[in-house]
């Protein structure tokens, strides 16, 4: 079972990632999109550390919607709406459970990823964050491990295909060849879920 | 008759109930550019209520939840308020505000309109007392305004 505190070293090791891994985001970022993927999310999860330690939210479900809103209001692009919808999305579907179970997780999760969608619009291959969040969820019935791998795997996949959605979009084909920023910060968070796992 | 909200101009109507209007883009140099101009085109009477919401609110370019909150809830007369947009985060974000529930005035819209064109059609309009469904049409009817 996973209980409020999980949920909350997820964020704790999402936010941490992030941090380890801004640089690179923003490197992605550079040729196909306005260079601040990083920075935004590190600004975003840097006050989803702050906010869950002093709210100190007591069930799954009203972590991530705590998280999901702190985003939302802090990390100023589209990155903000996008993740913060997923979490509170999540969240929501979680209800006000004390402990959920993996399936009951996967099943929100995948109301969190469907929200998305709606937000954004984009379809799987459009290059943006759901090529690495559809086959996450997809696998996460399996395993978190599966989920990380299939995360990767999807983030990956987006270097080849032409940007459909957001700044990207308007390279055309200029933007072939470079992997998504949002798929790879996709893979980060899926990443850390099955670090929080042990797996 | 205008004062300076948070970085936007609002014109006061004087009691009556008219539509408000929020500029959102990611500058803060072009949403109160294009508040100037919109207000400036519709002046002459009563003008709507209209307010800026630009930029990341640290003086650089992108959106702030914050600002368009407060934006919102400046121009909100009870009569609704039409949110134009720029693009990316900016329509985002609003949509997401929007799917809170509570972080914007009841009866705030997004309006599906060019930003520039949108935004006068919205103040002409709302500043002439149409309800809140007319200025959205308005608004989205710049879409049709072909240049060439």
């Amino acid at each position: 079972m996973l209980d409020a505190d999980f949920f909350r070293r997820w964020m704790t090791a999402t936010a941490a990632s992030v941090e380890h891994e801004a640089e690179r985001l923003t490197a992605l970022d550079s040729p196909i999109g306005d260079a601040d993927h990083g920075s935004n999310l590190q600004r975003g999860f840097r006050a989803v550390a702050t906010a869950l330690e002093k709210e100190e939210p007591g069930t799954p479900g009203a972590v991530l919607m705590l998280a999901g809103r702190t985003l939302i209001s802090t990390v100023g692009g589209a990155s903000g709406p996008l993740y913060g919808t997923l979490l509170r999305r999540t969240g929501k579907a979680l209800g006000d459970a004390a402990e959920v179970d993996e399936a009951e997780f996967a099943q929100a999760l995948r109301t969190g990823v469907d929200a998305v969608v709606q937000l954004g619009g984009a379809a799987p291959g459009d290059k943006t964050m759901i090529d690495a969040l559809l086959p996450a969820v997809d696998a996460l019935g399996r395993s978190f491990a599966a989920a990380r791998s299939a995360a990767e795997e999807g983030a990956l996949a987006t270097t080849p295909l032409q940007a459909r959605k957001g700044r990207a979009s308007y390279l055309g084909e200029r933007s072939i060849g470079h992997q998504d920023p949002g798929a790879t910060s996709s893979a980060i968070l899926i990443a850390a879920l099955a670090e929080t796992a042990g797996e | 008759m205008s004062d300076l909200v948070d970085g936007g101009t609002v014109e006061d109507e004087g009691g009556a109930k008219l539509v408000g209007v929020v500029l959102v883009s990611h500058s803060a140099a072009v949403a109160s550019a294009v508040a100037e101009l919109a207000t400036g085109l519709a002046g002459g009477g009563t003008l709507a209520p209209v307010a800026a919401a630009g930029g990341d609110g640290d003086g650089g370019l992108g959106t702030s939840s914050e600002l368009i909150s407060v934006a919102a809830a400046a121009v909100d007369r009870g009569a609704g308020v039409a949110v134009l947009t720029d693009l990316g985060s900016a329509v985002l974000t609003v949509k997401a505000l929007l799917a809170e529930g509570d972080e914007l005035p009841p009866d705030t819209r997004l309006v599906d309109a060019p930003f520039v064109e949108g935004a006068v059609a919205a103040v002409v309009t709302a500043s002439a007392g149409a309800d809140l469904a007319a200025v959205e049409a308005a608004a989205a009817e710049a879409y049709t305004y072909r240049k060439v």
